[in-house]
C-alpha cells in the first residue's frame, strides 16, 4: 500500500525531491519518518494542503492506497 | 458564454492573441488587455514558475467564471505560462471585451489582482547561476484587497 507525497515550490527543494512515495497511514506517522527540518517546514501553518486535487482543511489524515497528498507553500505567481 | 482560459507550458504569442480575440469579439466596443512579462534588470537570467496541475487550470477557470459573473462581458481572454522563461518572454495576457470600456478595464484589472494573489503559481529567479525562490509580496494581497471578493 503506497500513497504519494508532492512538494511544490522551494519545499521540493528542501526534500530534495518534487514527489516521495511513501507507506499510506496516518501523517503524522509518515511526517516522523522525513527529516525534522522538512516535516516542521510541511507543517507551517502558512502551509495548504490538497488531497487528492481537492483543497483540506483538515491536518489529521490517513493516506490510503494511491492517495495523492500535496503540500502547497504561499503563492507567488504571474 | 465561458472564458477562454489556457495554461501555456510553451510560449505563447501575445500579439497574435490580442488580434484574435478582438477580431472574435466585433460587437464588443472596448477591448482591454494586460500583458505581464519578464522584467529585464540586468541581473535575472531565468525565471520559472511552477504549477500544479490538479489545481491550476481549475483555479484559473474558476476566477474567469466570477469574473464572467461580475461584469456584462462580451468576452475573457487568460493565458498563463508555466514553465522557464527568460527576459522578454511573456507570462500572462488578460484580455477583456465588452460592450463599454470601463467594464473592460475592470475586469481586466480584477482577474490580474486575483490571478497574482490566488492562482497555484510558485516563482523562482535565477541570478548569478543561482536559482532562488520568489515570497509572496504583501503588494499582491493589497491589490487583491481592493476588491472585496
Amino acid at each position: 500500500m503506497s500513497a504519494k507525497l508532492v512538494f511544490l515550490g522551494r519545499l521540493a527543494d528542501l526534500a530534495g525531491a518534487s514527489e516521495l512515495d511513501v507507506p499510506g497511514g496516518a501523517l503524522q506517522d509518515i511526517l516522523a519518518t522525513l527529516p525534522a527540518p522538512l516535516a516542521l517546514a510541511l507543517l507551517d501553518e502558512r502551509v495548504r494542503f490538497a488531497l487528492n486535487g481537492e483543497l483540506v482543511g483538515e491536518r489529521a489524515l490517513v493516506l490510503g492506497d494511491g492517495d495523492e497528498l500535496a503540500f502547497l507553500p504561499p503563492v507567488s505567481g504571474g | 458564454m465561458a472564458a477562454d482560459v489556457r495554461l501555456c507550458l510553451t510560449p505563447f504569442d501575445p500579439a497574435l492573441e490580442q488580434a484574435q480575440f478582438a477580431r472574435a469579439h466585433p460587437q464588443a466596443g472596448g477591448v482591454v488587455s494586460f500583458l505581464g512579462q519578464v522584467r529585464q534588470d540586468g541581473e535575472v537570467q531565468a525565471l520559472e514558475l511552477q504549477h500544479y496541475a490538479p489545481l491550476t487550470l481549475p483555479g484559473m477557470q474558476a476566477l474567469g467564471d466570477a469574473t464572467l459573473a461580475r461584469w456584462p462581458l462580451d468576452g475573457l481572454l487568460i493565458l498563463h505560462r508555466s514553465g522557464v522563461m527568460v527576459p522578454g518572454d511573456p507570462i500572462v495576457l488578460v484580455a477583456a471585451a465588452a460592450r463599454h470600456r470601463r467594464d473592460a478595464f475592470a475586469a481586466a484589472d480584477y482577474a490580474m489582482d486575483h490571478l497574482k494573489s490566488e492562482s497555484w503559481f510558485w516563482k523562482r529567479e535565477q541570478r548569478g547561476g543561482e536559482w532562488r525562490w520568489i515570497e509572496p509580496r504583501a503588494e499582491d494581497h493589497a491589490d487583491k484587497a481592493r476588491w472585496a471578493n
